[in-house]
């Protein structure tokens, strides 16, 4: 039985137009941007060819190795810590048999708010002069301190920012990897007379395990995405203490109007992702076979 | 009492915990949204409720808030149907329709490598090219950017949704001389429906929160809800209650999609991380 070729062509057809159209053509306009200096005149632009002149820039930029170097502390150690305290609270919520519906409701609602919001929130409880989080501190005489105004805090306060905002998401994963386990494994160690953590150790995590790479992948894309809070909440400052990729591929593109220099950023940032994606996918395929 | 009885308590007390810790920031911004602006800055706990945050934001001449919202909703719906049509096709395609298996690999690996990259790499070339094409500050601009930006997604969910489809069906309408595209209507489309909400409440709320590339291809006429918000944040002097307000008008729909849909947001959540 073999399906007709016609429409076989026409069902995909959409998807590669549109991934074409709307993703690949600007790659390549981006790639020719990136070896021309580009100036905007009278709204008209004059291309000027460079090679690879932009590159070696980059290359060079103290700005956006700060912004990478950021980038990956803010991913890495958030998402660190949104996998423990997800985990965490998932392996409670298995062992209540009531009110589980409540919490995964309550844990869902940060999930859907725009990382504008987000910002916003934060921006209200971190302000300096009437934040709640300087009103609870004077409560017990401490303080004020001015989170977000200070090098050796801003960039800790909106990594905390993306705990509160993340974490739930972990946490739905994680209880709904928890909750499709299969029980008999359980009882068996419970018949073996298995302490909690050698139950741990030896039967969720390793049953957990795809579960787990797949939400610290999907969580790790995300978080080196990270724009919208910084953009409300720093701008990148003080100093360039929270300056992150995307803010300075922003910054240099569309606030500093560099049409070429900041298209041979966003190639660098864009190449360099993709490979780490597939490399990281060529790893865990390999572990799992 | 013994040990045991003791746990379930002190659950419930951590789970509460963390419960309380995820609700306050959301409570805190919905009162700043009824204080005044002096309640606000001596940081009053106890106040008397204002509207007039929620009037100047919706009301004042010199708000667009309300253009922000029917901008929103028309990109937000726009691009979840486009997305819906292409990825239900694409999956269905992909999934049961005979191409070599190495192409089905190749397409959803492309489309997984594309949705790792920061969409503000593409912003840039969308700007540029966008404005050449005349179509800067226009519906269709978003409208394609966000469509293609959730594409991964619906590819992916949408083909994991069609794999779980019985195979018998689709031979018994085959028997019964059901065509190829007839098929994907009459047999797999009504099947894979709760699989289809599921995409389309998730990409719905991608499209409604989207910042970098509302902020970036959107002037006057097309700016979205973020893009108000932010505004509001950004000028010289924050304007806290507008900003609260307008925040808290801005999650009405996600909650009523909470309310409504929840099954249909966990669903999505969690397809494919979780076999």
């Amino acid at each position: 039985m073999k399906p007709d070729t016609s429409a076989r062509y026409l069902t995909l057809a959409p998807a590669v137009v549109l991934f074409a159209g709307v993703a690949l053509v600007p790659i390549a306009e981006l790639v020719a941007m990136s070896l021309s200096q580009i100036d905007w005149v009278q709204g008209k632009a004059h291309w000027r060819f460079v090679a690879f002149d932009q590159y070696l820039r980059v290359a060079g930029d103290a700005l956006f190795r700060t912004g990478v170097g950021n980038t990956l502390v803010f991913a890495i150690a958030g998402v660190l810590v949104q996998m423990l305290l997800g985990f965490a609270l998932a392996l409670l919520t298995t062992r209540i048999a009531r009110g589980r519906a409540l919490y995964r409701t309550v844990f869902i609602l940060p999930i859907l708010v725009p990382g504008i919001v987000i910002g916003a929130i934060w921006k209200l409880m971190y302000n300096f002069d009437f934040g709640v989080l300087n009103q609870l501190l004077g409560l017990l005489g401490v303080g004020p301190v001015d989170w977000l105004g200070n090098t050796t805090t801003a960039l800790a306060a909106v990594i905390a920012v993306d705990v509160w905002h993340w974490t739930p998401f972990v946490f739905l994963l994680m209880l709904a990897g928890l909750e499709s386990l299969p029980q008999d494994v359980y009882e068996a160690a419970r018949v073996d007379g298995a302490t909690f953590l050698q139950e741990l150790r030896h039967v969720t995590l390793p049953l957990m395990l795809p579960t787990i790479v797949v939400t610290l992948v999907f969580r790790v894309i995300v978080g080196v995405k990270v724009f919208d809070e910084i953009y409300l909440l720093t701008g990148g400052g003080p100093g360039t203490s929270t300056e992150v990729v995307s803010y300075t591929i922003f910054r240099r593109f569309f606030t500093e109007g560099q049409t070429g220099y900041g298209s041979a950023m966003s190639v660098v940032v864009l190449f360099a992702l993709a490979l780490a994606f597939i490399v990281a996918t060529a790893a865990t395929q390999r572990r799992r076979t | 009492m013994s040990r045991r009885s003791l746990r379930v308590p002190a659950t419930h007390g951590a789970l509460l915990v963390a419960a309380i810790i995820v609700l306050f920031p959301f409570v805190w911004i919905a009162l700043a949204a009824f204080k005044t602006q002096i309640s606000l800055m001596i940081g009053e706990v106890l106040f008397t409720p204002t509207l007039a945050h929620f009037d100047e934001v919706l009301f004042s001449g010199a708000s667009d808030y309300l253009a922000n919202y029917r901008n929103s909703l028309v990109i937000a719906t726009a691009s979840t149907l486009l997305v819906l049509v292409v990825a239900t096709l694409a999956a269905y395609s992909i999934e049961r329709l005979g191409w070599p298996r190495w192409l089905v690999h190749g397409f959803l690996l492309g489309a997984a490598v594309f949705n790792a990259i920061p969409p503000i790499t593409l912003v840039g070339a969308w700007y540029v090219g966008f404005r050449a094409l005349g179509l800067y500050d226009t519906y269709l601009a978003v409208i394609l950017a966000h469509a293609t930006l959730n594409l991964p997604l619906g590819i992916w969910l949408m083909a994991t949704f069609v794999r779980e489809v019985p195979r018998e069906l689709e031979e018994a309408a085959r028997i019964d001389g059901c065509g190829t595209l007839q098929m994907l209507w009459r047999v797999i489309v009504p099947v894979v429906m709760p699989g289809i909400a599921a995409t389309a409440v998730l990409v719905f709320i991608h499209s409604w929160n989207e910042f970098v590339v509302a902020l970036n291809l959107t002037a006057r006429e097309t700016a979205t809800v973020p893009v108000a918000i932010s505004k509001y944040a950004q000028e010289n002097e924050t304007k806290y209650g507008a900003m609260a307000a307008g925040a808290v008008l801005s999650v009405l729909p996600s909650l009523v999609l909470l309310f409504f849909a929840q099954r249909a947001i966990v669903r999505g959540l969690t397809a494919g991380a979780v076999k």
